[in-house]
């Protein structure tokens, strides 16, 4: 039988395909070739493995936070603490795969784009450790706003390119990481970053991030012998939360949520979880998932069971892509602490199949996170309360019923 | 290549390999520096002995554009340009000269206006078809069933990467002519066109292109003469947009009548 975990592309329902240049399609050709040959490869495997033993810290723990799930209402929240890993945050998942896959295909060159730059130290230090030559393209605001990870970059042998056109963010860096391609495309390996682009993008980085999600899944069963009710995940491109998801798509208990700093969207976007036994690539036409937009406004929340969507307000990721076609650019906010959706209702309450994640809606609205947040959090419901919002409402933020808020870092 | 006779870019490129020669090809971003110039430009470019017009669509994620390209088609959509404006555009350039003209867009903005719909505007203003530079025949069902029912011409691009079964897909699904990529890389002016154009070429012929048109580089008259010995077509587009950027209508007429006699038979 058939399962959206088994989905392998290039199509997830409507979304996936490849709109790049036709230059580029035979690598993407030799690298799905190669990907899959690698994916049933045990040697591969093993050395993948070996390295997230002995160069990322796999397995991460799981941390639970019991005063700060007083503080959120009660829910038992336990965290996924990819923060812990190497480079310190989840993208060495993926990277370390590209990387070994970068050098059985002979390529001596890898290219990264990147927003915050978490992305772009994870690429810096596999190339590093590969004695491969980096370049990471990271657009100009982005690399005032995170002179700290540009340096690390640097130590590390990386070339950090300013990317000056355009918005001067990660869609751009984007832009010149794919010219850059398309044209060093024989000695170069493009290391995207998250769960976008062409395919084999989004099956590859997906398939390398899902161990989150299969050491969550097992580590709270041991915890607690059951599984979460809830798993919630920040968005930015979506690899962190297809990361943690991914392991959770078929058990329909599960309730997945994920949350997207920065929202300017006046609705949520509820997608439904296919039934186990419909096909995962659909005859309806792909939509253009390189960097693209799929919807002219994308809509960036999550939804709350209950109809109530708390929305942050219009304010930019930093660094996030801007929707195509617009030509003004909201000012990114540094906002510290924001309160985001809350959106957790009792199990008992919630028909399993109608209310899903903005999985795979993302692949196609956003490029790659930018503010990756270090931990993806499992909720045990039984709250009733929620943290009162950090201005204005009181009384009324508190909902009956059972929540689970949960802070963000912007 | 399927009935070509209905393509409005086949016939003008036929006539001028009758001549003996082959077509040269120009680019300019509509929209740039203004609406209203761009498309007094276009018809400079078409009075000036350019044989089929290339009217960029600009977008902001110009993946297959250098920076020539990207800071014009960037300044078109800082003063405003909207999609639903190159429709009239088209119409106005129809109006003042009988050259066919070709819009190069990016697909997002396609599909975000709808397939159908696009085709049908382009069709009703008197547009001859697509260059589709990020849309490849296998993702491009819904485009060539439109461009069909619209009767427009679909280009779509050649790679000297491209395996052979890619270029005779390439050449299956396109009408008009084939984009014939020169180099791996991006638009942009280089000082020589790269020997891969004319192997590309030679590749294509082998399975049946009726139209090769060499684009990527191409910036002096002794660079179109040079690619017309082998191709059916050259492209050029930085060089005019550099000219127009620089010298304004004059000069763009200057660099077009220059360009355009590299096509002529001495």
């Amino acid at each position: 039988m058939t399962t959206l975990r088994d989905a392998v592309g290039p199509y997830f329902g409507e979304f996936g395909g490849r709109f790049v240049p036709e230059s580029l399609v035979a690598a993407l050709d030799e690298l799905d070739e190669a990907y899959r040959a690698a994916a049933v490869d045990p040697e591969f495997q093993a050395e993948l493995a070996a390295l997230h033993k002995t160069y990322t810290g796999r397995p991460s723990i799981i941390t639970e936070v019991p005063r700060f799930a007083e503080h959120a209402g009660g829910a038992r929240i336990i965290l996924k603490r990819e923060d812990l890993n190497h480079t310190g945050s989840h993208k060495i998942n993926n990277v370390l795969g590209q990387a070994l896959l970068a050098r059985k295909l002979g390529k001596t060159r890898l290219i990264a784009e990147t927003g915050a730059g978490q992305h772009g130290v994870a690429t810096a230090t596999a190339a590093a450790l590969f004695g491969m030559e980096c370049v990471v393209y990271m657009g100009e605001v982005d690399t005032e706003r995170q002179a700290l990870n540009v340096a690390r970059m640097r130590l590390l042998g990386a070339e950090v390119i300013p990317v000056a056109t355009g918005s001067r963010t990660l869609k751009d860096a984007i832009n010149d990481a794919l010219r850059d391609w398309v044209s060093s495309v024989e000695t170069t390996h493009y290391v995207l970053g998250t769960v976008a682009g062409p395919h084999p993008f989004p099956t590859m980085v997906r398939d390398f991030h899902k161990i989150i999600g299969e050491e969550a899944r097992q580590q709270v069963l041991d915890l607690t012998g059951a599984l979460p009710d809830i798993v919630t995940a920040c968005i930015g491109g979506g690899s962190n939360a297809i990361g943690i998801f991914d392991a959770f798509l078929d058990d329909a208990s599960v309730e997945l949520y994920g949350f997207e700093a920065g929202a300017m969207a006046s609705s949520p976007v509820d997608t439904p979880r296919p039934s186990p036994s419909a096909a995962p690539a659909s005859c309806r036409a792909p939509s253009p998932t390189s960097c693209k937009t799929k919807t002219a406004r994308p809509s960036r929340a999550t939804r709350s069971p209950r109809g109530s969507t708390i929305l942050p307000s219009g304010r930019s990721t930093p660094g996030s892509p801007r929707s195509a076609g617009s030509t003004t650019s909201p000012s990114p906010t540094k906002t510290p602490w924001r309160r985001s959706g809350c959106s957790a209702a009792r199990r008992a309450s919630s028909r399993p199949s109608s209310r899903r994640t903005p999985w795979p809606a993302r692949s196609a609205s956003a490029a790659t996170g930018a503010q990756e947040r270090p931990s993806s959090s499992l909720c045990r419901a039984g709250a009733t309360k929620t943290w009162p919002a950090p201005a204005a409402t009181s009384e009324s933020s508190t909902r009956r019923g059972s929540s689970c808020d949960r802070l963000q870092y912007q | 290549m399927i009935d070509s006779s209905t393509s409005k870019v086949s016939r003008a490129i036929t006539a001028r390999k009758d001549a003996g020669s082959g077509a040269v090809i120009g680019y300019l971003p509509v929209g740039f520096p203004t609406l209203q110039t761009s498309i007094d430009a276009a018809v400079t470019l078409a009075t000036n002995g350019i044989d089929v017009l290339e009217l960029g669509l600009p977008y902001s994620d110009p993946v297959m554009d250098g920076p020539v390209i990207q800071a014009a088609t960037q300044r078109a959509l800082a003063e405003g340009f909207r999609v639903r404006e190159l429709f009239p555009a088209v119409r106005e350039i129809v109006s003042q000269t009988d050259v066919p003209i070709v819009v190069m867009t990016y697909w997002n903005p396609v599909s975000q206006y709808g397939a159908q719909r696009f085709a049908d505007d382009l069709s009703a203003a008197g547009g001859a078809g697509l260059i589709t530079p990020d849309l490849i025949p296998d993702e491009a069902a819904e485009w060539i069933a439109a461009a069909d029912r619209a009767d427009l011409d679909r280009v779509f691009l050649a790679a000297p990467s491209s395996s052979d079964a890619r270029l005779r897909q390439a050449v299956e699904a396109s009408r008009g002519f084939v984009y014939t990529v020169s180099t791996m890389g991006i638009t942009g002016a280089r000082s020589d066109v790269d020997a891969a154009a004319a192997t590309l070429v030679a590749r294509l012929r082998e399975v049946g292109v009726e139209n090769a048109c060499v684009g990527l580089g191409i910036s002096t008259a002794q660079q179109v003469r040079e690619v017309l010995a082998y191709a059916d077509g050259a492209i050029i587009g930085s060089a005019f947009v550099r000219a127009l950027a620089e010298g304004g209508l004059e000069h763009l007429a200057a660099v077009a009548s220059d360009m355009a006699s590299g096509s002529r038979v001495s």
